[in-house]
């Protein structure tokens, strides 16, 4: 099959008309099969697309379609990606990055958003979407004074619908939980994995750090506080089953690294984790390369792989085959499965964002935490 | 002669309707619908299709009130089911190690007279397994019988009794699905089953489930994957000789063959019968019946008529 693109080239004649005819009658980025197409109509000297895609060149430069301000940048993407990018438009020797125009698609993250790729056979999870079936659970915003780190902090509490206080239920304790809640709508998933059974209903403690950069690599701080104050006050307030077992600390990229660090540090008080993209970098000999914000990250899983001990029983990874971190990733799976862990590894193609980690969120939650799917027979 | 009815889910095909009128009952019917938990109330529909004669016996508002007003009970009924997690926790480790094997023997190919031998080898270890486990959880009933002594509570000595009342005014049972672990649990505590010692029974899904003689939970389609079927609780000894499979076709990969020959010659004497909606089994004194369409899973794992004179 002519890509569309090459199709229009060809034509030749070649007008204003004939290319707002080609926009109309397109959506973008145009899927064709495997290749994908941008385009971005407009002055100027080049255009690029930015994408945080590893293992691409992270600065792909469009063409311009002869006659025209018509750019266009075809490649091929495997079935199934996803991946967040931006233009970058220069314009006497200015740079400037702007989402794609003619993208309806959106993720916001905590420095913005950006504009959305989704190839053929990516799908948005239907429960990650908002179903006028399911039952709400409730958020409740409360704060926990004097904290391991010297002042108040605020936390969110989630509780499930047809939350009882004669009922018990597990705990999650998740690290940026506003992040999880605003980018990879965590609120809306539990009720519809709650809703569907497919996720037994359960008591979320949602974190809120003030430097995640400072307080996530393995801070003793920060694991005196999840754990001698966030879980206790859990305890005492909310009925939630007091095992390890049923206890689940989560965390994304540096909050992955937090949950495993704190984990380390408390030995059998978290019977699992959920660690998305985590940090896991590390060296086998040298420095590390990958800059400051990573010496305390390094310094703590060097230690780990060196001396993991048990953190947990059962952990739940995932990670985006188009992040830096995938080989990390994928190298903690058979460590931990060594070290006599429970593993469950998922992959995506995907970047490092919170949609990648939203859209793992049933896999995970499901295999931790089953709902009552199998023992309901209406 | 007592006579008992299973039935695949009420939902979308309502037989349960007709079954009671082939009983020739004119009394009430009382109705079970604890499996559906904080919304057990919400039975008009059911009551419709029973002719607006049943009396739901509220099992499980029942068991909270007496959780409610017997906290020491609340605490050991607590303590009961903790026990019960963690056993359940540790049979599923030993079953996926053995299903492991199994599975792969299962679709090992080689000569008949070499692998047969080993598969009923690996099978004989999970029904063995499986009755362990079975001992497991009768031992904890039984402790929390003795030890409690349940019976002579005030609160819930008081709900049984009510329980037993009604049962005895009434002519049948009908007995809903929903959730069969709280159903089970409900129907134990407030000793429902010798309430309706004798009586006509119908039931459909879990309420179908739980009058076998061992309550097998299944599923080879959830989102975290296809698990084994696992033995869940001790069943009423009530629908002898079965295994209660409700929405069979949809739960089920009844299209793998070498998965569901495992399945049905690991439960084997009983028979896995298929009950999804519309199908009907009746038993009458110790012979099972089933009306054209309903299935059971042979021992090849090929689902085939459970009445083959009925179709």
């Amino acid at each position: 099959m002519i890509p569309a693109i090459q199709q229009l080239e060809r034509r030749g004649g070649l007008d204003s008309r004939v290319v707002e005819m080609f926009i109309r009658s397109h959506t973008f980025p145009l899927i064709e099969g495997a290749r994908v197409t941008f385009v971005w109509r407009g002055q100027a000297d080049a255009v690029h697309l930015r994408h945080w895609v590893f293992g691409l060149a992270s600065a792909q430069p469009f063409h311009r379609l002869a006659h025209t301000d018509l750019w266009h940048l075809t490649i091929d993407l495997p079935r199934g990606s996803r991946f967040e990018y931006k233009f970058d438009v220069v314009r006497n020797g200015h740079s400037q990055w702007i989402r794609d125009p003619l993208n309806p698609n959106i993720a916001h993250d905590p420095f913005g958003a950006n504009s959305v790729c989704q190839a053929e056979g990516y799908e948005v999870p239907n429960w990650c979407l908002p179903d006028a079936d399911a039952r709400q659970g409730t958020l409740h915003e409360l704060m926990l004074n004097n904290t391991a780190f010297g002042g108040p902090r605020p936390l969110t509490v989630y509780l499930p619908a047809r939350y009882r206080e004669t009922r018990r239920y597990p705990l999650l304790i998740v690290h940026d939980g506003g992040d999880y809640l605003r980018y990879a709508r965590l609120k809306t998933v539990l009720d519809n994995l709650i809703h569907r059974l497919e996720v037994a209903p359960m008591i979320v403690a949602l974190t809120h750090p003030k430097n995640r950069m400072d307080e996530y690599p393995n801070d003793p701080h920060h694991a005196q506080y999840i754990v001698e104050q966030v879980l206790p006050f859990m305890e005492r307030n909310y009925p939630v089953f007091g095992t390890p077992s049923q206890r689940c600390l989560m965390g994304a990229s540096f909050g992955g690294v937090a949950s495993l660090s704190t984990a380390w540090r408390y030995p059998g008080v978290f019977g699992k984790l959920l660690l998305q993209s985590g940090s896991f970098a590390f060296t086998d000999i040298g420095e590390n390369k990958r800059g400051p914000a990573f010496d305390r990250v390094v310094e703590f899983v060097n230690a780990f792989r060196e001396n993991p001990g048990r953190p947990a029983e059962k952990v739940y990874i995932s990670c985006g085959t188009y992040e830096s971190l995938i080989y990390e990733n994928r190298s903690m799976v058979p460590f931990l499965q060594s070290h006599g862990l429970e593993v469950r590894y998922d992959e995506a193609r995907d970047g490092h964002n919170w949609e990648n980690w939203r859209d793992r969120q049933q896999s995970a939650l499901s295999w931790l935490f089953p709902g009552p799917l199998w023992f309901v027979y209406e | 002669m007592r006579r008992v009815v299973v039935l695949g889910p009420q939902r979308h095909v309502v037989t349960v309707t007709e079954e009671l009128k082939l009983l020739g009952l004119s009394g009430r019917i009382a109705t079970i619908t604890a499996g559906w938990q904080e919304r057990e109330a919400e039975d008009d529909e059911l009551s419709a299709a029973l002719g607006n004669r049943s009396v739901n016996l509220r099992l499980h508002a029942r068991t909270d009130d007496v959780f409610a007003q017997d906290q020491q009970l609340f605490s050991a009924h607590r303590r009961r089911q903790d026990n019960l997690r963690q056993l359940q926790d540790i049979y599923r480790l030993r079953l996926d190690h053995l299903m492991a094997s199994a599975t792969m023997l299962m679709s090992r190919a080689g000569p008949p007279e070499l692998i047969e031998p080993e598969r009923e080898d690996t099978i004989e270890q999970l029904r063995a397994l499986d009755a362990h486990h079975l001992r497991r959880i009768r031992d904890v009933h039984e402790a929390f019988e003795q030890e409690e002594l349940p019976g002579e509570r005030r609160a819930l000595a008081q709900h049984r009794a009510e329980v037993h009342g009604i049962l005895e005014e009434c002519d049948a049972v009908a007995i809903a699905g929903g959730h069969v672990s709280t159903l089970i649990g409900r129907m134990r505590l407030l000793d429902v089953a010798a309430g309706m010692v004798a009586k006509p029974i119908l039931a459909w899904s879990a309420g179908a489930m739980v009058l076998t003689d061992r309550v097998i939970a299944f599923h080879d389609r959830p989102p975290e994957g296809a698990g084994n079927a696992e033995i869940l609780d001790v069943g009423l000894g009530i629908a002898r000789g079965i295994v209660a499979l409700p929405h069979a076709t949809t739960r089920l990969k009844l299209d793998d063959h070498a998965r569901m020959a495992l399945f049905s010659r690991r439960f084997f004497p009983a028979d896995c019968i298929c009950l999804d909606a519309g199908n009907r089994g009746h038993l009458d004194d110790r012979t099972w019946t089933f009306t054209a369409g309903t299935l059971r899973i042979d021992r090849d794992g090929a689902t085939v008529a459970a009445s083959p004179e009925a179709e």
